[in-house]
Order: structure tokens, then sequence, then C-alpha cells
């Protein structure tokens, strides 16, 4: 295996897809769970807790889509059309979700519609997410530089199944955040939910892993047939260690431990996707080097990123330690 | 076809629908943040009371205004690979990287600090609070200069050469950045975020200030925004002058057409109305001043103008739109100008804040901005039609292989949510506008000195004709 500028990019790419699903997870996660949380003291000590971080979160989403059309063109030329109905979907849920944390606390008498609009916009957004990834796993037809399939070839069963899994789990990175991020009545409801949401996920994980090999032969290959079964095989262990780190933190009532486990869930099982996915970018149609863009354009903006990346992983983190610990239910910040 | 329109035309009514809405917002908020950052530097250095209401005051504002800039932002990034496939592909290479360092520099630079400069003020101190605000404010100038370099590209394509598969493909990063038309579009647009936000920020003051003489925020607001009316204005007529002679250089086909010029003439007349009618080849009912066509754009009474049957058929932009929105454009701009002399005689006459017709104007004049702002946009945009990458790649030959369908429903979806969410949020910010500026003064509560508010001093002070603000 060559190391070069368009392996590096979609280690990058990775790297940002994996950074908002996690990050932009768990406040999706939050909205997700709005309806478990009838009462409004709640609601705002929720929104609070994801207030001043959910726009950087989202972020990450405009550098994996924008990054993909600066160093994989052929692929958000693809990908993105194959995959027109739910991202439109999506892009329309995440406005409902984006605007409600300023709007639900600019009136009374509609706030009940913008909390549905945030719950709802959230679910629909995972929901969206999660069919478009199994859209992606299952296959998309190229032919001449285009999308050559038709509009409705993405939704099939696997595709509705990965959406619940995305959705399950948003939910239990948004239930072991408010577990970190609250107290009290608020946090025992959460690590109820918790509890729940991690059966549903490792379940769900579980399901997708098992039809995942039979959808296409090289998937198969991957998973059951050396050298690559080696990593095959340390992931299911992986995802037993940090099941079984959920299950000890939410009993224990410990704060952060059931986060982290979550966390560990959603990287998990990324590395298990990337083990099907390399050295595709899409499945069975398309390489990382068919479509990646010229050098020229790739060095360019790895230049920026090498030092940039660093930088905004630094500030980033340093917003987050600013809003550390538990929400004061008392002082919300509107 | 859906309803009778073509793909291609549906995707192009998406993105001009999308991205107008979208632009609304980094309109506001690239001068807001200036504004914001700008009033916690005067708070923090004169540690007048009234600075930390205005700051707090147009902060619920901005907080809204730019959530709104986020989520229709996100839309952006993701249409041109929905309905521009075969434009991504071609020229990701080189636009790509310039939007993906627009994300790296500017996108995570305001997300970041935003949260800070929010919420942050007592978590932080004052000095890294300010630092926070200044942030989002360099991080919106960033975010502009990196997409008018990707936008210009496409109007005025340098540094780069066609590739075998039909990729553009950068030779020379330093040309495709600072293509021809690249500084004085930056200019023009950011000059145009900062007037737009100093007419409604005028607006707001003076909608106050007709209510309440003596009300102190709202005397300081108006006057910073009469300031900014009367130097930027002169300043973005000269930048517009000189953004419009770089058109005529390198694309003069949409400057025949703003013109509502068909034929090629020496001594052109400017054309004040009229009807261009492309079918018929010439602007019906015109009414123009002789020369001053010429004049103006070659700086010679008879200078020689091309006009469209210059340029054939197929390579010319369709002229009615460009044409209505630039005098749009130029007819607002002229207001403004109005409006900021008149507040710099007021000033003189010290009737800043007694002159109920200046600031009846002021609030006549607060949507100026954003429509000045949407007619530029059409008319440079309409304008470089029939091409996306000018001279180079046509707009029909850039469409994704997509059905009407597709396209005509995501539309509607589009249109139906943007009125209710963009709308409520409009509504939302006009409330928050039509609150006077007191500040419930959470903050300055807890310093005993700083309670009274206005003091008879500072509002003497004021009423001085409120110099130094």
């Amino acid at each position: 295996m060559v190391i070069d500028l368009p392996t590096i990019w979609a280690a990058i790419i990775a790297f940002a897809v994996l950074a908002y699903v996690v990050l932009d997870g768990f406040d999706l996660g939050v909205g997700v769970l709005f309806p478990f949380f009838p009462s409004t003291e709640d609601r705002n000590v929720m929104t609070n807790s994801i207030a001043p971080v959910w726009d950087g979160n989202e972020t990450w989403l405009v550098m994996g889509g924008g990054g993909l059309l600066a160093v994989f063109p052929l692929a958000y030329a693809t990908v993105l059309p194959a995959l027109y109905i739910p991202l439109i979907l999506m892009l329309l849920g995440l406005i409902f979700r984006g605007v409600a944390f300023e709007f639900r606390f600019r009136t009374v008498r509609w706030r009940p519609v913008w909390d549905w609009g945030f719950s709802l916009g959230s679910i629909v957004a995972g929901m969206m997410q999660g069919i478009a990834l199994g859209a992606l796993v299952q296959g998309i037809k190229i032919e001449n530089r285009q999308y050559a399939g038709g509009w409705w070839d993405w939704l099939t069963p696997f595709s509705l199944l990965t959406g619940v899994a995305v959705v399950v789990g948003y939910a239990l990175l948004g239930a072991t955040w408010l577990h970190m991020k609250t107290s009290g009545e608020l946090q025992a409801n959460a690590r109820k939910l918790a509890m729940f949401a991690g059966v549903g996920t490792i379940g769900l994980i579980g399901a997708v892993s098992l039809w995942t090999p039979f959808l296409d032969a090289i998937y198969f290959e991957r998973w059951f047939q050396w050298p690559t079964a080696f990593f095959s095989a340390f992931v299911p262990l992986l995802v037993a260690i940090c099941a079984v780190g959920l299950w000890f933190g939410l009993k224990n009532k410990r704060d952060i431990l059931p986060f982290l486990a979550a966390l560990g869930l959603f990287v998990v099982s990324f590395i298990g996707l990337g083990i099907s996915f390399f050295p595709y970018i899409v499945p069975g149609a398309l390489t990382i080097h068919e479509a990646a863009a010229p050098d020229v354009s790739l060095g360019f903006l790895l230049v920026g990123a090498v030092v940039l990346i660093p930088t905004i992983l630094a500030y980033t983190g340093y917003a987050y330690w600013v809003f550390r610990g538990k929400v004061d239910p008392e002082h919300g910040y509107h | 076809m859906f309803l009778g329109l073509t793909a291609e035309l549906l995707a192009r009514i998406q993105f001009a629908f999308t991205v107008s809405f979208h632009f609304i917002f980094p309109a506001f908020s690239i001068g807001l943040a200036s504004f914001l950052a700008v009033l916690n530097a005067l708070w923090l250095w004169k540690r007048d009371p009234a600075y930390l209401r205005l700051f707090d005051y147009w902060k619920t504002i901005f907080a809204v205004v730019f959530g709104m800039g986020v989520v229709s932002g996100i839309v952006m990034s993701y249409q041109f690979g929905t309905n521009w496939a075969t434009f991504s592909d071609k020229a990701g290479p080189v636009i790509g990287p310039l939007m993906g360092y627009e994300v790296l520099t500017a996108f995570f630079l305001e997300a970041g600090f935003l949260g800070i400069a929010l919420f942050g003020r007592k978590r932080v101190g004052d000095g890294l609070h300010m630092f926070s605000v200044a942030m989002v404010a360099v991080g919106t100038l960033i975010s502009a200069t990196w997409i008018l370099a990707a936008n210009s590209w496409m109007h005025t394509p340098a540094g780069y050469e066609i590739a075998a598969n039909g990729q553009f493909v950068p030779t020379d990063w330093l040309a495709v950045i600072f293509n021809p038309s690249f500084p004085y579009r930056l200019v023009h647009t950011v000059l145009a975020a900062f007037l737009t936000t100093a007419f409604a920020v005028g607006a707001v003051g003076a909608y106050h200030l007709l209510r309440d003489r003596e009300n102190r925020q709202a005397r300081i607001m108006f006057s910073m925004a009469m300031w900014m009316a009367a130097i930027v204005t002169p300043m973005q007529i000269v930048a517009g002058d000189m953004h419009g002679l770089n058109t005529l250089e390198y694309q003069p086909a949409k400057v025949a057409a703003m013109e509502g010029h068909y034929e090629t003439q020496k001594g052109a007349p400017l054309i004040l109305f009229g009807i261009p009618d492309d079918e018929a080849e010439t602007t019906h009912y015109a009414v123009g001043i002789p020369y001053l066509g010429s004049l103006i754009l070659t700086h010679k009474l008879d200078g020689e103008i091309k006009g469209l049957k210059a340029f054939p058929k197929d390579e010319r932009p369709p002229a009615l739109i460009p044409f209505i929105t630039f005098r749009i454009m130029v007819g607002l701009g002229l207001l403004m100008l109005v409006v900021g002399l008149w507040s710099l005689w007021a000033r003189w006459r010290k009737t800043l804040y007694t002159s109920t017709w200046l600031q009846r104007a002021a609030v006549a004049m607060g949507p100026s901005g954003f429509v000045a702002v949407l007619a530029g946009w059409f008319t440079t945009e309409v304008g470089r039609q029939p091409y996306t990458v000018y001279g180079v790649l046509r707009t029909s030959e850039s469409l994704s292989n997509v059905d009407a369908q597709a396209v005509g429903a995501s539309l509607i979806a589009f249109i139906i949510v943007y009125f209710i969410v963009f709308g409520a949020g409009t509504f939302y910010i006009f409330r928050l506008m039509m609150k006077a500026p007191h500040g419930d003064d959470g903050e300055l509560a807890q310093s005993p000195t700083r309670t009274a508010g206005i003091t008879p001093a500072q509002q003497l002070e004021a009423a001085g004709g409120g110099h130094g603000h």
C-alpha cells in the first residue's frame, strides 16, 4: 500500500465524517430524545447543554461535503445525485432543528411548534444519514462519470435498517451526553433511556454487520478471509468491550464513562466500515484513486489542512472546556 | 419536464432561490459581527454601559441571523452536487479547494468561537471574550474572501488548463485566487455587507429615536450607522464603478445587457428606463441621456461600447433581468448617498437626533441594503449566462443527470420550508428590533457602581452631537 495524496485525503475525509457523526450525533440525539422529556424546563436544559457547540459540530458536515468536492469531485458528483432525496430531506431536517435553538427562546406560543421541529428535524436528519450510508454500502451505479441509477434506488430494506440504526445510535449518544451534562431527575431519565438505546444500538450493529457480507461478495471476502479477517475479528471484540463499558458506567452511575463507551461504539463501527470500503470510496464502482482530484489540488489543500485541522481541534477542544461540567438549570444562556 | 419546465431551468431556479435566501443572512452577519466587535471593544475601553447594552441587544439578533445563515449555507454546500454534478466533477479541482479553505479557515473559526462570544463572557473573562468576538468577525470576512475568490473565478477563470478527462486543473493557484475580477468583487461585496448592516442598524436606531428621543442607546447606534452611511456609500460608489469597468473588460456582454444596448455605438447614451427585448433585439421605450453611457464606461464622450448584437446569439445573457436589477441597485445606492449626506448636514446643524424627517427616511431605508445586495447579485449572476465558468463551461453542460420531477419537487419543498422557517425568523428579528434598546442590565446590575444607566452627564455629552461614536 502506497501512502500518496489520495490515500492521505481519504483518511482526512474519513476523519471529518467520523468527527461529524460522533459530534453532531450527540446533539442530534438530544433532539431524538425530546419526546421523552415533555417539560419545558428539561428541554431548556437539554438545548442549553448543546447550544454553545452544535454549530461547530455541524461544520464537520460542511467539511465532509466541501472536502469531498475539493478532493474527490467525481465521488461528490456521483454520490450526491444518487442520494438526492435522502440528502434533500436531511438538509430540510437540519434546517428545522438548527433554527429551533434560537426560535424556541423567542416565542412562548409557538414554542411547541419549534420543539417538534427540533425533534422531528433531528430524527429525519439522522434517519436520512443512516439511509445514505446504507445506500452507499449497497452500491451506486456509475457510468461515464455520472450517476446512472434511478431516483428510488436508495430505498431498500437494508438502507431502512441502517437508517433506524443511526437514529437509535444517535439517541444513545444523546442520552449518554445528557447523563454527563445534567443532574437529578433529568439525569436519571437519561440513564434509563441510555440503557434502552444501548441495547438497541448493539442489536442493530449486529443486524447490519450480519447483513452486510451477504450484500456483495467483496464484503464477504473482506470479513471472512485472511488477512483482513484478522482485523474484522477485532471489531466484534471491541464492540463487546464498549458494550461492557457502557453497561458498567450506567449501572454505577458514572458521569463520563457511558458517553465515552457510546463514542467508542461509533468509532469501532466506523473502522468496520472502513475495512469494508477500502480502497473504494463508492463500493464496487469508484476507488479512491479514480475519484481523486489532480495532485495539484490535493497538495494545495493539504498544506493548509496539516496546519489548520490541529488548530481547529485545539480551539474546538477549548470551547468544550469552557462549557465543561453540568448545565445549571437556573442560569440558561438565553 | 415538470410543470412545463426543464430540469435545467428548475435547477437554475432552485439555485437562485436557495442562494438568494442564503445570501441575505451573511450580508447582514458580516457587518453585524464587525459591529459587535466594535461595540465590545468600546465597552471594554470606555466602560460606558450603553455599549454593553448595545452589544447584548445586537448579539441576540446576530444569533438568530447567524443560525439561519448556517442552516441555509449547509444547503449550498450540497446543492452543487445534487443538481450540478457535471460542474462539480469538472470544476471541483479548482473551486473545491477554495471552498475547502473557507471551511478550514472561516467556518470552524466562526463556529468555534461563536459559543464563547454569545454565552461565555463570564466564563472566560473580558480579554478572551473580546478575542472570541473578534475571531467571529474575522471569520466572516475570511469566509467572504474565499467564497468570492471561487465565485470570481467562475466569472473570470484564470490559472488553469483542461485535462483529458474534462476537468479543470489548476496550474497557478495565485492566478486562480487573484483572478481578474476577484479584488473588485471582494471590495464591492464586503462594502455592500457593511452598508446593509449600517442601514439596518440605522433604521432600528431611528425607529426608537422617533419614539424616545432621549434613548441613549438608540442615539449611539443611529449616530454610528449614519457615520457608516456617510463614509462608506461614496467608497462603495467608487468601488462599484471600478467593478463595472472590470466587467466591461472581461464580460462585455454582461455590461451590454445591464445597459440595455443591442447596437455597438460610439457616444452611447445612458439608458435610464426602458424594456429590453431579446427577441426584437431592441430596448423599447428607452429614455436615455446622450453620451453619458460612454462617459461612465470609457470615461470618454465618444468611447465605443459593444452592444449585444456584437456577440453570437447563443453567447448572450438575457438582458431584461440584469437591466432592471442593475437600476434597482444603483438607484438604492444613490438614495443611500442622499441619506448619508443628509445625516452629515444634520450632524453639522446638531439636529441628528431631533430631525424626525431624517429618521423617517432612515427607517424607510432599513431594508435598502438587502434589496441592493440581491439586485446586484442577480445582475452579475444572470449577466454571466449562458455559462457557469465564463466562456468555457455552459450552464446547460453543468447539470446533473437529474429528472425534472426530482428537481421540481425538491424546489417546492425548499420554497415551503424556507418561507415557514425564515419567515418566522424574520418575524422574530423584527420583534427583537421593535424592543427598545434599554437592556435588562443582567450583568450590569451586579456591579453597583454601574446601575445608574443614563446619568445626566452622559445625556449632556450625547446631546452635544454624539461626536466620537
